[in-house]
């Protein structure tokens, strides 16, 4: 255990924020947790007593008859924002005071950092690019990170669950959405911040970075383990490799979300259906190329002239 | 042109009456000293209106002025206090008794503003010692880390803040997905977040590059290295060398205004951080903020829904 590089990885200053980001995520994590619980507890509630849910007045909060509905934003809301900047502030302050902006040699394009990492935010993206070929993990993969997030009001047609906590009358969606944000986005960034050392290898925590440490790794295309080795065929190969996915997977997400969420798959549309079948077989894909390339070698399932995926 | 001459006859002035206390008829020397000696006892009684007034500063002349309201706590002036202020006028009057609770908001979307608000007055201080070029970049920082009074502690505000920030929009995020706050009506206003998140993290991507020290070349080199490989617009993209993309003209080559991170890169950089993303920003959270209020105010917490009651729509 060299507790001297775990320090070192940990205590770098632009890694700092990511030590804190582990607290928040968790703390934040569970207290929504704690108010969906207690929401549907509330619902389990009322659903089954259809007269208290008549009067009830249908939220977790203590309410009394003759309180009112609205309060004065001033001061009752300005004061929680003062109070927030206030709090803000003092810990910035404690924080630019007791830890430096890091500041390393001039840039030199002759020296090679080992590591390169990118900033923190994006090692997610860095991460993908050990599976992904750059033109996927880089510039595909953010653009459809970012369509995804802006398609999710328009897909997710339940109508319950808005404006307050709960987890079962939105398990699917919820679930979706932790596996991408948490699962796939913050635990990457923990991979590429302390597991990641020279060369982009991994190192667990506690191991000394060896920056003479090279992988032999000997990694196959898919249309090799068929014996395909000639272009044409493996080109087209992998076509209906990827088509068979996403008509294979395609069908068994299909019975699978008409199981259980047989209400959703009423209300949707066709447009709102397929796009939110084609957006979640792309994220299903990353951590299967991810389990095939770690436990098979397979590093291209289509290898064609212009393009590997 | 008026004959300026003329206008008395036109106009005769009114008739010259004595003018009311002009001396009370006395010679001037008598009334100059009677004035004097007058003098301590009216100033006195000025005084004691003044320090009167001054016991009660909301109805002098400057504060009515400023403010357009009273200021003692009625109902009315809580709501005033808050309307009549251009600050304060994005926030509604009054809102829901629990939307105040920390608990449902996390604050964070308030949080990530404020630290909007202090990487804008910190960036605008260091703006004042930094030159965007290979040459002086460099020193600029190293002077601020040891010569610029304060200039060390702005330094690490400025970042902090900005990794802060990064960490408050996606707790933002998450929270607005967890209470299902983008469900009609705030459909659009969930889109125009997702903007903001793409912007925060290209204002704190573009920063890094600016100390010119390794940390940020490297980091820099390794995020538009991937730009190269845009499908199309790429030069080692697919389909990007049959197009006839090189490294000198591809989408790549437009980001850093050359081939490799360099001076170009740097001044590019700089003004996208400085001037291009932030306004294009700011007007994104005006937006962002108005739109808040339009659809109704902060979603919840709200009244939970029975599924039971939920009307279904055959398809
Ligand atoms: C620069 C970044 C951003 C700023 C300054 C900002 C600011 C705010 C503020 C002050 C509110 C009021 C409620 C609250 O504090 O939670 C709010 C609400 C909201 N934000 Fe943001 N936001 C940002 C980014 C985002 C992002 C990334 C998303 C989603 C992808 C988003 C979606 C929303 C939605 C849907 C609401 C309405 C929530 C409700 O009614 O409960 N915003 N935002």
């Amino acid at each position: 255990m060299d507790w001297r590089q775990l320090w070192e990885i940990s205590s770098t200053p632009d890694n700092v924020p990511i030590v804190a980001l582990l607290p928040l995520v968790v703390f934040y994590c569970w207290l929504a947790w704690k108010q969906a619980r207690a929401n549907d507890a509330l619902i389990a509630q009322l659903e089954a007593d259809p007269a208290l849910a008549k009067t009830h007045h249908r939220k977790t909060y203590p309410w009394q008859p003759g309180w009112q509905k609205e309060i004065h934003v001033w001061p009752f809301l300005l004061r929680v924002e003062f109070l927030a900047a206030i709090i803000v502030t003092i810990i910035l302050m404690v924080w630019s005071i007791t830890l430096n902006a890091p500041m390393e040699e001039p840039a030199n394009p002759n020296l090679t950092m080992n590591p390169a990492k990118a900033p923190w935010y994006f090692l997610g993206l860095q991460e993908m690019l050990v599976y992904f070929d750059p033109w996927i993990a880089g510039v595909v993969m953010p653009t459809l990170i970012i369509i995804g997030l802006m398609a999710i009001p328009y897909i997710d047609t339940n109508p319950l669950g808005s404006g307050y906590y709960t987890w079962k009358q939105r398990k699917f969606s919820i679930s979706t959405f932790f596996f991408g944000f948490i699962v796939l986005w913050v635990s990457m960034i923990i991979i590429g911040t302390f597991i990641r050392g020279p060369g982009w290898l991994w190192f667990w925590p506690g191991q000394t970075w060896d920056h003479n440490k090279i992988v032999y790794e000997v990694n196959r295309d898919l249309p090799d383990l068929f014996g395909l080795t000639t272009q044409p065929l493996k080109g087209i190969f992998g076509l209906l490799a990827v088509g068979a996915y996403f008509v294979i997977g395609g069908l068994g997400l299909h019975t699978l979300f008409k199981r259980y969420n047989p209400k959703d798959y009423a209300r949707m549309s066709f447009l709102q259906y397929n796009t939110m079948m084609f957006l979640m077989l792309l994220m299903v894909s990353l951590p299967l190329k991810i389990a095939i390339r770690l436990l098979f070698h397979i590093k291209y399932v289509w290898v064609t002239p212009w393009f590997n995926v | 042109m008026a004959d300026e001459t003329k206008i008395p006859e036109k106009t005769p002035p009114p008739e010259k009456k004595a003018p009311p206390a002009a001396g009370n008829g006395k010679g001037l020397l008598t009334s100059f000293k009677d004035d004097i000696k007058s003098l301590p006892d009216e100033m006195k009684g000025k005084v004691k209106d003044q320090v009167e007034a001054a016991k009660d500063p909301a109805k002098t002349q400057i504060f009515t002025s400023i403010f357009r309201h009273k200021h003692d706590d009625t109902p009315r002036n809580r709501a005033l206090g808050v309307l009549s202020n251009v600050f304060l006028h994005l926030h509604p009057a009054k809102i829901n008794r629990d939307a105040v609770r920390y608990n449902y908001t996390w604050g964070m979307g308030g949080i990530t503003f404020y630290l909007f608000i202090v990487l804008t007055f910190t960036g605008v201080l260091l703006m004042f010692y930094y030159h965007p070029t290979k040459v002086q970049a460099f020193r600029d920082v190293l002077y601020l880390e040891h010569d610029v009074p304060f200039g060390k502690i702005l330094r690490n505000m400025h970042r902090w803040a900005a990794h802060l920030m990064i960490i408050a929009v996606w707790l933002h995020m998450f929270r607005v997905f967890l209470t299902g706050s983008y469900k009609k009506p705030r459909e659009f206003n969930w889109n125009v977040g997702v903007i903001l998140l793409v912007l925060t993290l290209l204002l704190s991507f573009t920063g890094y590059l600016l100390p010119d020290d390794q940390l940020g070349f490297w980091a820099v080199t390794v995020g538009t290295n991937m730009a190269r490989a845009t499908p199309m617009l790429g030069h080692e993209g697919p389909f990007g060398s049959q197009l006839g993309m090189t490294p000198y003209n591809d989408v790549r080559f437009g980001l850093l205004g050359g081939s490799i991170v360099d001076a170009n890169a740097l001044l590019r950089a700089y003004i996208w951080h400085c001037i291009g993303i932030p306004i294009i920003a700011s007007i994104f959270m005006i937006v962002h903020f108005w739109r808040v209020r339009k659809d109704g105010g902060i979603s919840g917490p709200a009244p939970v829904i029975l599924a039971s009651e939920v009307k279904e729509a055959r398809r």
